[in-house]
């Protein structure tokens, strides 16, 4: 312990270069980022994960059935597939491939994550899950591995996304799940992970804290980023079997931010590759009501790590907006702070507008229809094409997160139809 | 740097603020009894309710009190707590004005002032900042829930910097391994004393202590006594019976949800309130004094 207080006199300010497997070191840090900032009585606890975490991962027996239940479970490897009538929406000669984790089992990539997670509480003996969702695909997606690991299952979920995203929450209850409505707060995302971490502390000794993205206190988002880079893994092995050269750029959108590093982490070591996290400009970064954080956000302490934060100048945690459930937390994972302030990769906002369109231009160009979180991906590559910041010949990889079908009510309201 | 380091107002009381806290411990023990810490929420019901909550606090008896900063996502806290934090921040209650509380209070009365809040608005104030006017305006000590030692560093140094003590939370599935290495930190001068937490959870006020408290007692004692570090028990006391359990092996106790309750409960009437607090800390405060 004085160890450490030594450590962080010593160490200086900013992000510097970025280190491509240099980080998170040992105080859980990606340069000055991440951290364990909990209440004591977690302290203990994620020490104990920490260390069950890596001999798990030394243990051939734990890769074995992850990778088994990768396949024959969630449906790996997902396709990398070329969308040629979107590529010419976007810009002549552009090629775009989409990295269709679309088509994993449950509808997203969040499966991944809380498959690997799952494996992992169940070698701890930990038998009583708890986990929180915005959107509800990380809740969907921890239903169905406790489930199908017979685990116990607590979903802590935002008043106002149970309102929206009704039809995960009664997949979650199919699967055998309790839902836990939070009132308090915003009542959205960033209020269920409270909610959780409430639990968490209570429930200390019996529970396993399914974390659905690259946030919280370490090392969530090292576990995290590694149970989600099997994207970026067979998405750099496909671009390479299909065109023989890595892409020119790779985007994805940002919330807590799990598919993008999943998708980011395993190219960051080309720096030919571009990375471009998108994240949710809501109605607009000037209207206040967004939840871009890289973007409009500084650093601060939410939810157990340091990193960018939508804040006021009191260091209170401002609401946000999208209408993506998914992206609507004012956090964002701490790893993506330090790429964005070494620069490896860059962060932009896309509108509910444009997240909007995105959605249905590829519905309509291509036959599938996106979920909205990556709608905005898909939305501001529109927008690069159309101002000519993709030249002919370009070659670009979205991660298609989800599938749209949670969101058909919350799009047909936005295009005023009404549905029964 | 050079000027925050000799504030004014520290001269006024004592040369390292932290020591009044340790003279309050040792002044109740002379007394055979322990300490009692009420904790007030800044700017809850409202400021001026709040203020004369304080006040009543300190008149029925409180040896310490507590300042909560209110926190919009206060992830240790309990229903109650997060309540008052949530009303208190409707009114616009930001450090600058906890700040300004405290300085109130402190002119009334030497009884010392422990800050308690989340990380994020302190960092968001400045760290050095924040020590330093915490300082001037009569606080002693700082409780960051949030905040455990391993990212404690930038704070510690700046709260010793002023006098101030930062003071670290153990809760009872702390191995005993963990308590040392806590202990050893708090132990450094400027210091204050360790926050027991009675039990695995969150604040709010409970029926009864948890029956295992006292061995958890006798587990961090074991730890603290070689450096006579006292011990405050927290979280879901609120019967004077709780008050009167915990001073037979602990140094002090601590109540907050309770007082949150009974704000509520006497809003309308300023007068009823102040005289609510006084009565219910004085109903405790009898309380302290360990039984032979």
């Amino acid at each position: 312990m004085q160890q450490h207080l030594e450590q962080q006199k010593r160490e200086s300010s900013g992000a510097g270069q970025y280190e491509h497997g240099a980080y998170p070191d040992a105080r859980g840090r990606f340069g000055p980022y991440g951290g364990k900032f909990v209440p004591e009585s977690l302290m203990p606890l994620l020490s104990e994960l920490e260390e069950a975490y890596r001999q798990a991962r030394l243990d051939p027996a734990f890769e074995e059935e992850l990778q088994e239940l990768l396949r024959s479970f969630v449906g790996r490897p997902t396709p990398l597939y070329y969308v040629p009538r979107f590529s010419q929406l976007v810009a002549p000669g552009v090629r775009v491939y989409l990295k269709r984790e679309d088509l994993a089992h449950t509808g997203a990539h969040k499966i991944n994550n809380a498959l690997g997670q799952g494996l992992l509480a169940k070698r701890m003996g930990k038998r009583r899950i708890i986990a929180e969702t915005g959107a509800g695909q990380h809740g969907v997606a921890t239903a169905t591995v406790c489930a199908m690991l017979g685990l116990d299952c607590i979903i802590y979920m935002g008043a106002e996304d149970i309102e929206r995203q009704s039809l995960n929450v009664f997949r979650m209850r199919l699967l055998g799940a309790e839902v836990r409505s939070v009132d308090s707060g915003s009542r959205t995302l960033k209020d269920a992970i409270n909610e959780a971490i409430r639990d968490w502390v209570t429930n200390v000794e019996t529970t396993f804290y399914l974390i659905g993205s690259v946030v919280g206190p370490h090392p969530y988002p090292l576990m995290v980023r590694d149970f989600q880079s099997i994207i970026g893994r067979e998405a750099r092995e496909q671009i390479l079997q299909l065109e023989g050269r890595l892409p020119d750029l790779v985007i994805a959108c940002v919330g807590g931010g799990s598919n993008a590093m999943g998708i980011f982490y395993p190219f960051a070591d080309a720096p030919e590759v571009r990375l471009l996290g998108v994240e949710a400009g809501g109605q607009g970064l000037a209207s206040g009501q967004h939840a871009a954080t890289l973007v409009a956000g500084r650093p601060g302490v939410l939810h157990g790590a340091f990193s960018y934060l939508l804040q006021n100048e009191d260091g209170q945690v401002l609401g946000t907006h999208s209408i993506s459930a998914g992206l609507d937390y004012p956090g964002v994972g701490p790893e993506h702070s330090y790429m964005k302030d070494t620069g490896r990769a860059s962060y932009v906002a896309a509108d509910d507008a444009l997240a909007l369109r995105g959605l249905q231009a590829l519905s309509q160009s291509e036959g599938i229809i996106p979920a909205l979180e990556p709608a905005h991906a898909l939305g501001y590559l529109l927008e690069m094409g159309a101002r000519g910041e993709l030249a002919p010949g370009s070659l670009v990889i979205v991660n298609l997160s989800g599938r749209g079908d949670k969101d058909m009510l919350t799009v047909a309201r936005e295009l005023q139809v009404t549905i029964s | 740097m050079q000027q925050h380091k000799q504030s004014k107002t520290i001269e006024h009381h004592e040369a390292v603020p932290a020591q009044r806290i340790g003279h309050a411990f040792a002044q109740a023990s002379r007394e055979g009894r322990c300490v009692l810490i009420p904790y007030l929420m800044c700017g809850f019901p409202s400021v001026e309710q709040s203020l004369a909550a304080i006040l009543a606090a300190i008149e029925g008896g409180a040896d310490l009190i507590e300042l909560g900063l209110p926190f919009s996502d206060p992830l240790a806290d309990g229903a109650t707590i997060q309540h008052a934090s949530h009303q208190a921040l409707e009114h616009g209650i930001n450090i600058t004005a906890c700040l300004s509380i405290a300085r109130q209070v402190a002119a009334h009365s030497s009884v010392p002032l422990i800050l308690m809040g989340y990380y994020n608005p302190v960092l968001a104030y400045g760290v050095q900042r924040f020590c330093c006017e915490a300082a001037a305006a009569g606080a002693c000590g700082l409780i960051i829930p949030d905040l455990p030692p391993e990212e404690a560093g930038p704070l510690l140094e700046a709260a010793h910097e002023q006098g101030l003590a930062l003071i670290f939370l153990v809760p009872p599935t702390t191995p005993d391994e963990r308590i040392a290495s806590i202990v050893r930190v708090a132990a450094q001068e400027p210091r204050g004393f360790i926050y027991c937490v009675s039990l695995s959870g969150v604040t709010g006020a409970r029926d009864r202590l948890p029956p295992h408290l006292q061995s958890f007692i006798a587990r961090v004692r074991r730890q603290s006594a070689p450096y006579g570090l006292p011990l405050a028990v927290g979280f879901g006391v609120s019967r004077p019976e709780h008050v009167a359990e915990i001073a037979r092996y602990a140094d002090g106790a601590v109540v907050g949800s309770a007082l949150v309750h009974l704000l509520e409960r006497h809003a309308a009437d300023g007068e009823a309130q102040r005289a609510a607090v006084r009565d219910y800390i004085r109903s405790l405060r009898a309380c302290t004094v360990r039984q032979p």
